[in-house]
């Protein structure tokens, strides 16, 4: 945060106005932008940046749906951007004719949600997975019976990331289903392992880095770049992808239709696809990006770092996150409300 | 024009600022949330305009997913009456703390009583988001009670109250109290003490004093701090969330729950509305009640 503000604080610094080039208003979620990032563009473009933070998907997307924001560029998940532009909400920059766009890692191209990559570019990307403190339990980490059926050392001391959507999809990758399953039995059972498991869970709550790395919990769902930033504070901490699968998500940066700066925003766009750009950003946050040759930018411990570098023999669980339909999002939200009732 | 006319005239024409902002920023706004409730929700959040009862139908009423059999909705019940339960505790503990905190003030000297009253003050002056993390960093595992016991000797290991039903009513007491204090003070600042003396030159004991001369007095006070604790906490949502660890879903939480990650604009709307609807039956009643028990004095 105290980054954010002096990023913000340089931004206003150095927009003198013979060198003022205009404006770009960034809508990203919160404490994930690099200053130094930022700063960088600013001096290289004169470009002044401000931005804004938001705290979900939904969010972001009900603000700009909203109107009278005055954002150029936003960074939705991958899932969310069928969404977006449904909705009519992106404009067409076709980064796959940018200049920069040869850095992009090939296996981030083709992707489902942007085939092509027509409107966006990658920011980072990551694994919703499990943390533990191995000085609690030092069995196996790779599963999510971590938080579903917890061994005895952990309970109580387990926390659970609000993301109603992620949250269920790995109950039900426990239970052999696949995401956004309208299966009843196999839902019934998600429910059931839910509920019983929640009396062995402190809480469900998000912000929980410092809290892993001081102990007040023990395990719990996570981000991997969040495990990582508790890790470097508590070397006892894991980060374990759960061998019933689990999710993989891409934030991307797109740029709004009713944008006021878009040229402005490609420039962007095609600044963070340059590999030295791109680490500067995984640097920040502790996640990877999808830019090849970034890697070379970043410190030894960040690139091969256990939470970036998923284990071969667990690459086959990672699933692409997506988007369920309105139905099943339904039942998910009762179940969800029943789990916290 | 006669004088009466003028009089009504001017005084419609000085209201009309007041009324205009109350049609346009309280009525407005309602009206809109009691449309969507009617509505349909759209498929990733905000509504379709096709009318539909569904929304106030889930409310009350749940299909079960895996039978379609119809029940009571008792995830939502049990949430109301959390809510309810929670805001009837916070409005009792913060009259309990500050009844005695009001009589306290009132009964300084009068150029210490606005120090006093600074003191009350001074915390609602920061963000209720500052406050809540001060609650927090104080109960919290490594806080500074914890902290202070374990280095005294008196516990082994940390007691865990953030997260705890404890941690929430603690911290909506503290949030709300000055609102209990600020008027219940202004009544008895303006009570006449000399009444109290006349009561024990009449020999009452100081319980029958307090029960039959200061609380009528002060009663006024303390129904405006029970509604002014009781409506917000209601609606609570960034207390129960930070120090209760989200498990439990109040009120608000369910409300916000729709309109963000289950995309159910309507169901959200209409729950709202429930929540208005509960809050004025609670008022009506409590006024209702307070008045005929004055009538009884009178």
């Amino acid at each position: 945060m105290k980054n954010l503000v002096t990023a913000i604080g340089l931004a206003t610094a150095l927009a003198s106005p013979a060198l003022a080039e205009g404006q770009l208003n960034i809508y990203n979620w919160g404490n994930y932008t690099s200053p130094e990032l930022i700063e960088k563009f600013e001096s290289e473009t004169g470009i002044q940046v401000t931005i804004t933070d938001f705290d979900s998907n939904d969010t972001a997307l009900a603000k700009v749906k909203a109107g009278g924001h005055g954002f150029d560029i936003v960074v939705p998940s991958g899932t969310f951007i069928p969404i977006w532009v449904g909705e009519g909400l992106l404009l067409e920059t076709n980064p796959n004719s940018m200049e920069n766009f040869k850095h992009m890692d090939p296996q981030w191209v083709d992707v489902a949600f942007d085939p092509g990559r027509k409107y966006s570019v990658p920011w980072q990307w990551g694994t919703v997975g499990v943390t533990v403190n191995t000085s609690v339990y030092d069995g196996n980490p790779h599963t999510s019976s971590i938080f579903l059926d917890p061994p005895e050392e952990l309970r109580g001391k387990i926390n659970v990331v609000p993301e109603m959507t992620d949250v269920m999809s790995l109950a039900i990758k426990f239970h052999g289903g696949e995401q956004c399953t309208g299966d009843r039995e196999i839902l019934k059972k998600v429910r059931d392992t839910l509920v019983e498991a929640k009396q062995h869970w402190l809480s469900i709550d998000y912000g929980t880095i410092e809290k892993y790395a001081k102990g007040d919990l023990a395990a719990g769902v996570n981000w991997n770049g969040a495990s990582l930033r508790s890790r470097e504070q508590n070397p006892d901490i894991v980060f374990g992808y759960p061998q019933e699968g689990y999710p993989v998500w891409m934030d991307n940066v797109v740029v709004l239709k009713e944008a006021n700066n878009a040229e402005n925003a490609k420039i962007f766009q095609n600044f963070i696809m340059a590999p030295e750009n791109a680490a500067l950003i995984s640097n920040f946050a502790r996640y990877a990006n999808g830019i090849a040759g970034s890697q070379a930018y970043m410190p030894e411990e960040m690139s091969s770092a256990p939470e970036v570098v998923i284990p071969d023999e667990l690459k086959a669980a990672a699933y692409v996150a997506e988007v369920c339909p309105p139905a099943v999002q339904q039942i998910y939200t009762r179940i969800w409300t029943e789990l916290q009732k | 024009m006669p004088n009466g006319v003028r009089t009504a005239r001017r005084r419609w024409l000085l209201l009309t600022p007041a009324l205009v902002i109350l049609l346009f920023a309280a009525t407005g706004p309602l009206l809109i949330v009691l449309v969507y409730s009617f509505l349909t929700p759209g498929d990733y959040g905000g509504v379709v305009w096709t009318f539909s009862t569904d929304a106030w139908f889930n409310v009350v009423v749940e299909r079960d997913f895996f039978d379609d059999t119809l029940s009571f909705a008792d995830a939502h019940l049990s949430i109301f009456w959390r809510s309810v339960k929670l805001s009837l505790v916070t409005t009792l503990v913060a009259f309990i703390v500050g009844f005695p905190t009001a009589y306290f003030i009132a009964t300084r000297p009068r150029e210490t009583r606005d120090m006093w009253m600074l003191l009350i003050m001074v915390p609602f002056w920061t963000n209720l988001l500052i406050r809540t993390f001060a609650v927090m960093e104080i109960i919290r595992n490594e806080g500074v009670i914890n902290t202070g016991l374990i280095q005294l000797g008196i516990i082994d290991a940390p007691i865990q109250m953030l997260f705890t039903e404890f941690a929430v009513t603690l911290g909506m007491v503290y949030v709300y109290l000055p609102l209990m204090v600020l008027p219940i003070y202004a009544s008895m600042e303006r009570m006449d003490f000399s009444l109290i003396e006349a009561g024990y030159d009449l020999y009452a004991s100081r319980w029958r004093i307090l029960r039959k001369v200061i609380f009528p007095l002060v009663k006024p006070g303390v129904v405006a701090g029970s509604i002014l604790v009781f409506v917000p906490a209601l609606g609570a949502y960034v207390t129960p969330r930070v120090l209760g660890g989200g498990k439990q879903l109040m009120l608000g939480n369910l409300i916000e729950l729709q309109f963000g990650q289950g995309r159910n604009w309507p169901l959200g709307a209409a729950l709202s509305i429930s929540l208005l609807a509960i809050v004025m039956v609670a008022l009506f009643v409590y006024v209702r009640s307070a008045g005929t028990q004055e009538g009884r004095h009178d």
